[in-house]
């Protein structure tokens, strides 16, 4: 599903990534871990379609076509999701209006008929329950006074309503409580099928108790210093980040 | 054509007005338009040296020979208005056509008793003694150019009058439409009067034939008695090539409770002075303004509020968008007085522009001789957020769309505080017509 080659990007002339490869297929859930500042972010913003960042090398497949030729909203209509980091708040926008809106700009795109106002709503209120959505979140403006928490959900509430194929889950656990992250847990295990991928990224293994990954990488100074299985993420609780920091110093360019 | 042959045209055309009109108008009123007139010819139009006119520049109106609305021809049909109309609603409208009354394009509901619905030139016919102690009571023209032209030549216009302890169930609608067949200039004078404890929905609405070239001078003058509530909502949808000139003097009284959304959709050169005064205690002042801008044009929103009692609130929320070429310029006087104890005056005035060449002038002036006061002001000036902008597109919204949304978004803040739904409706529809696309 998401093939990733050699990929390098830069921010302001910064080169943050520095070679990454990557294989996602569908099915399969994917955790990618690493210390602040390793580029974790900007990997789950060029995926997204970023305007800030510019890819400077290697290539990015998606469902075999070039994902870095197309508009964010290209691949947002191609299945591709991203749970923001900081879910943005847009004043004056409502939820439930912002949400159609999308929802039908994907089914258009899939030739599907667009839903009118009952047929979204009955869709909406079976997805609210699963991620704890009140209706006065959902008549509020996009995250407009939302608390973290309440921000973190709308945002795998908004992905249990587009059903996307490619979910990338930026760092979606920073600042949840355990209730919450339960919840937000539940969301995403509730859209684990053979059709679909994840990819979460976290600094922090707690998640990935609940959404038990099949892959976890590190990634360290733009690169993926070591893949493994779910282990890999308890592993590297027990032991910090300074254990493949300094495994990895050999074979990479020196820590800034 | 010289600005000094153009003021010397406005000499000679009141002489023919006199001449004409002389007998059908009473005697105190010639008075007062022979002093508008002389202090018209004393100031001069003004010129980007006065400081009220800094950013806007009149040539369009100063240098150029704008007929009087009986030297043209003009036909209009309900057709062309249908798209200025209110649907399903049954309001009274009453309908000017350059400036003149229409009764067969306007439509009268018996409304309570006591209630007047008319026009200028009919009630100083008949009954001229009810506009006496209101006509140039507010709009004062000792420094005011364009003022001072209006009282020297204002034939017609909307007169409201609210009695006291009467409310107007339906709104008021009231239209000025311009379109003739050479530029013309009008001089619309609108008088809306709420007795005590009265309650009133006013809509001034300003429209013309697309494309056209006339310019609009008006004044409108409003008192709110004590305790009365009144929303005015004035909408400007003129002629992209129009110049539009506007003063509305407002004076309120003890408790009473005024709001105005002013948008602005139109015209080529625009300039709105708003005054209110809020001469007693216990008065709550709403003044609002949303306006788009688009090509060349210019829009100018000055805005002055008077509190010379204590205990008043005074709100004020103006919001522009400008692309293109658009210059804006908004000025927002608040004066405390002495007396203004307990004052809670706030004004935020946000502006979004949508291109690199659109530019505005925003200055928030105010001054306060009270101690005791609650004052605000805030000017932001900014682009469409491009984080929000990314965000919704990362949820499959096309980028117009998105930009779209939150232009929209942008001016709901206003936009929805139309309580009159079609009205809003109406606006909605013009102002994502508006968006590029």
């Amino acid at each position: 599903m998401l093939e990733i080659r050699d990929l390098h990007a830069s921010v302001e002339g910064k080169e943050i990534l520095r070679g990454i490869d990557l294989s996602v297929k569908a099915g399969e859930v994917h955790a990618i871990m690493g210390p602040n500042g390793s580029g974790k972010s900007t990997l789950a913003g060029v995926l997204a379609g970023r305007g800030e960042y510019a890819v400077t090398a290697g290539e990015v497949r998606y469902k075999g076509a070039d994902l870095i030729d197309m508009d964010p909203e290209e691949r947002a209509r191609e299945g591709l999701f991203l749970a923001f980091q900081y879910p943005v708040e847009i004043a004056g926008v409502n939820n439930a209006y912002f949400l159609k809106a999308a929802l039908n700009a994907v089914r258009k795109h899939r030739g599907q008929p667009e839903f009118d106002a009952m047929e979204f709503m009955t869709l909406v209120r079976e997805k609210m329950k699963l991620l704890d959505i009140d209706s006065v979140m959902l008549s509020r403006a996009v995250n407009e006074g939302f608390s973290g928490g309440e921000k973190k959900r709308n945002e795998i509430f908004q992905m249990a309503v587009l059903e996307p194929t490619l979910c990338i889950l930026d760092e979606t656990d920073s600042g949840l409580d355990i209730d919450a992250l339960k919840i937000v847990a539940n969301g995403v295990n509730a859209l684990r099928g053979p059709a679909r991928a994840i990819v979460v990224v976290t600094h922090y293994q707690r998640l990935l108790n609940y959404i038990v990954p099949d892959f976890v990488h590190v990634l360290s100074e733009g690169r993926i210093v070591k893949s493994g299985g779910k282990d890999l993420a308890l592993e590297l609780e027990e032991k910090g980040y300074g254990w493949i920091e300094a495994d990895g110093a050999a074979v990479h360019v020196p820590a800034r | 054509m010289t600005v000094a042959a153009a003021q010397d045209l406005y000499a000679s055309r009141f002489e023919r007005f006199v001449a004409e009109r002389g007998d059908q108008e009473p005697s105190w009123l010639w008075t007062i338009r022979r002093a508008a007139l002389d202090r018209f010819h004393a100031l001069g139009f003004p010129t980007t040296r006065d400081e009220e006119w800094r950013f806007t520049p009149v040539a369009a109106i100063s240098e150029s020979v704008f007929k009087a609305a009986d030297e043209v021809t003009a036909r209009v049909t309900k057709a062309q208005l249908a798209p200025y109309l209110l649907r399903q609603v049954s309001c009274t409208l009453l309908v000017f056509v350059n400036g003149r009354f229409s009764p067969e394009l306007s439509t009268i509901h018996g409304a309570a008793r006591g209630v007047v619905l008319s026009n200028l030139a009919s009630v100083l016919q008949t009954d001229p003694g009810l506009i006496d102690p209101y006509l140039t009571r507010c709009a004062t023209f000792d420094r005011q150019a364009f003022t001072a032209l209006n009282t020297a030549f204002a034939q017609d216009g909307a007169v409201v009058h609210i009695p006291a302890n009467t409310v107007l169930s339906q709104p008021v609608h009231v239209l000025y439409y311009s379109t003739a067949s050479e530029p013309v200039v009008t001089h619309p004078r609108t008088i809306l009067v709420a007795g005590d404890n009265s309650q009133g929905r006013i809509i001034e609405m300003y429209a013309g034939a697309e494309g056209e070239r006339y310019w609009t001078n008006a004044v409108t003058e409003i008192v709110a008695g004590e305790n009365s509530h009144i929303d005015h909502f004035r909408v400007q949808r003129e002629s992209l090539s129009a110049s539009h000139i506007s003063s509305t003097h407002i004076l309120l009284e003890r408790s009473a409770v005024f709001a105005q959304q002013s948008v602005t959709l139109g015209g080529a050169l625009v300039r709105n002075d708003i005054n209110a005064r809020l001469s007693a205690e216990g008065i709550e002042c709403t003044l609002n303004g949303l306006y788009l801008g688009n090509g060349n044009c210019l829009i100018d929103n000055h805005t002055a509020i008077d509190h010379a009692m204590p205990h008043c609130a005074s709100h004020e929320l103006y919001k522009g968008m400008l692309d293109g070429h658009a210059r804006g310029v908004f000025n927002g006087k608040i004066f405390v007085r002495q007396d203004a104890q307990k004052t809670d005056a706030k004004q935020t005035n946000q502006v979004l522009l949508l291109s690199d060449d659109a530019t505005i002038n925003t200055k928030p002036q105010l001054e306060i001789f009270a101690d005791d006061v609650k004052c605000t002001h805030g000017a932001t000036v900014g682009q469409i957020d491009a984080e929000a902008l990314f965000y919704l597109r990362a949820r499959g919204i096309g980028r117009d769309e998105a930009r779209a949304m939150l232009v929209h978004a942008f001016a709901s803040d206003v936009i929805d505080r139309i309580s009159i739904e079609p009205l809003r409706q109406a606006l909605e529809e013009a102002l994502l017509a508006y968006l590029p696309t």
